[in-house]
């Protein structure tokens, strides 16, 4: 694989890690558990909306060949979508909600922190601009997390169980391939080495404090950054893409 | 157009002080001058070019910006506008001038607390009612009605307000 194939690809990694999170915080709105988490949560989800924009925008220019945000994000495929099984991971309740977030920041913030002194100039000045949002919203999250382990007895098993259900999709996070070699020594991008060790780190923290328990090394999935998606998946790109798919072409 | 055969900077100039008339939509106490997204003001042969920072990644309000430069600078006769969108350096809140500070006080908005680094990101600044200037305040909700702003209450005069959150 060349460099250029190889920042398209991780460019168009980061825009779908950021657009299906977003579509999975944006089927909540309307539902939170309390004013306050309705307002956080849509807060979240735009973030995420803007940040997706920026990476397909950028993934446009990169490709050349006049594809635009809409097209990457509602004109293409459920196998070309290249995001995190984690991040598709159907809502559940509020502590699933938390979980997903926590486990996602903790390597997405070091993730930014790497691109903010890549050799990209375009990709390092969209990481300089999600880093500073995506810190406030982990400091939101951790404190929901440690709030509901170390909350009540029904709280604290719910949200274990989350941490459990939601730990075998974290391998994936860390499955280097060639893409990430490529931007690890060529474009002096994140090191997945480093960020697996601050991951670790700061999960372990944060469960700590919130009392709960890591789960033990288990198997693995993995398979969306291949394209391979849970069976859910379907569903939720057929609800974000329908107004296009029936209206091609459509505008606001 | 009469205003093109002044000299470029002059003309630059004129540009600065109308946008300065342009408001935020969300916010429009401030304006795009005031929150420092305007980075450059270029005359050419071609027409205007104008820098502009978005705020925030996902904020609604930067196409409408965007668009609202333009149609104040052709009400003004100016033609031939282009807006380019620039990310680095990045916005934060450390662009918003004191003049725009003090609009946001004087409109019932708490400004931004301190530089956007991380010690000001994770809220250890007090944060002062913009009614009485106490500092005795609580945070109410770390988000409120637009991406930009947090929720307060202020433990002396009881009001609620606003805080436009340093990020």
């Amino acid at each position: 694989m060349n460099t250029e194939d190889a920042l398209l690809k991780y460019v168009l990694r980061l825009g779908d890690n950021a657009l299906i999170l977003a579509q999975r915080l944006v089927e909540l709105v309307a539902h939170g558990p309390e004013l306050e988490e309705e307002l956080a949560n849509a807060n979240f989800a735009l973030d995420y909306i803007g940040q997706a924009r920026m990476f397909y925008a950028y993934a446009g220019e990169l490709e050349g060949k006049g594809r635009k945000e809409d097209d990457f994000a509602y004109l293409r495929d459920e196998n070309e979508f290249c995001n995190f099984l984690l991040l598709e991971q159907a809502n559940g309740h509020f502590g699933d909600v938390t979980v997903r977030s926590v486990l996602f920041e903790a390597f997405y913030l070091p993730q930014l922190d790497a691109l903010t002194n890549c050799s990209d100039a375009g990709l390092a000045e969209i990481a300089a601009r999600a880093i500073k949002e995506i810190r406030y919203h982990q400091r939101h999250n951790n404190f929901w997390l440690v709030r509901l382990g170390d909350g009540t007895e029904e709280s604290h098993r719910r949200v274990q169980e989350s941490v459990q259900a939601l730990w075998r999709f974290t391998g994936e996070l860390f499955a280097a391939d060639e893409v990430d070699d490529i931007m690890r020594d060529e474009f002096d991008g994140p090191n997945p080495e480093k960020i697996r060790a601050s991951w670790e780190s700061d999960i372990a923290a944060v469960l700590a404090e919130a009392g709960l328990k890591r789960p033990d090394d288990q198997a693995m999935d993995d398979g969306g950054r291949g394209g391979q998606h849970s069976d859910d998946f379907g569903n939720l790109i057929a609800e974000m893409q329908t107004m296009q798919r029936q209206h091609p072409g459509l505008n606001w | 157009m009469a205003a093109l055969r002044k000299s470029n900077s002059v003309l630059e100039q004129q540009v600065w002080n109308w946008l300065a008339d342009v408001p935020d939509p969300e916010v429009p106490v401030v304006s795009v001058i005031d929150l420092g997204m305007v980075r450059n003001v270029a005359v050419t042969e071609q027409g205007i070019e104008i820098d502009v920072a978005p705020t925030y990644s996902g904020c609604p309000a930067t196409e409408v910006i965007e668009d609202d430069i333009v149609t104040s600078l052709q009400a003004r006769g100016v033609e031939n506008i282009v807006v380019n969108r620039v990310l680095s350096p990045p916005w934060t809140t450390d662009w918003i001038s004191e003049a725009g500070r003090e609009k946001l006080r004087a409109y019932g908005i708490a400004p931004p607390v301190g530089n956007a680094d991380k010690r000001a990101l994770l809220g250890k600044a007090p944060v002062r009612c913009p009614r009485c200037h106490t500092s005795q305040t609580t945070l109410v909700s770390e988000f409120g009605s637009t991406a930009c702003k947090a929720s307060y209450k202020c433990d002396d005069c009881l009001e609620p307000f606003e805080y436009f959150k340093c990020i």
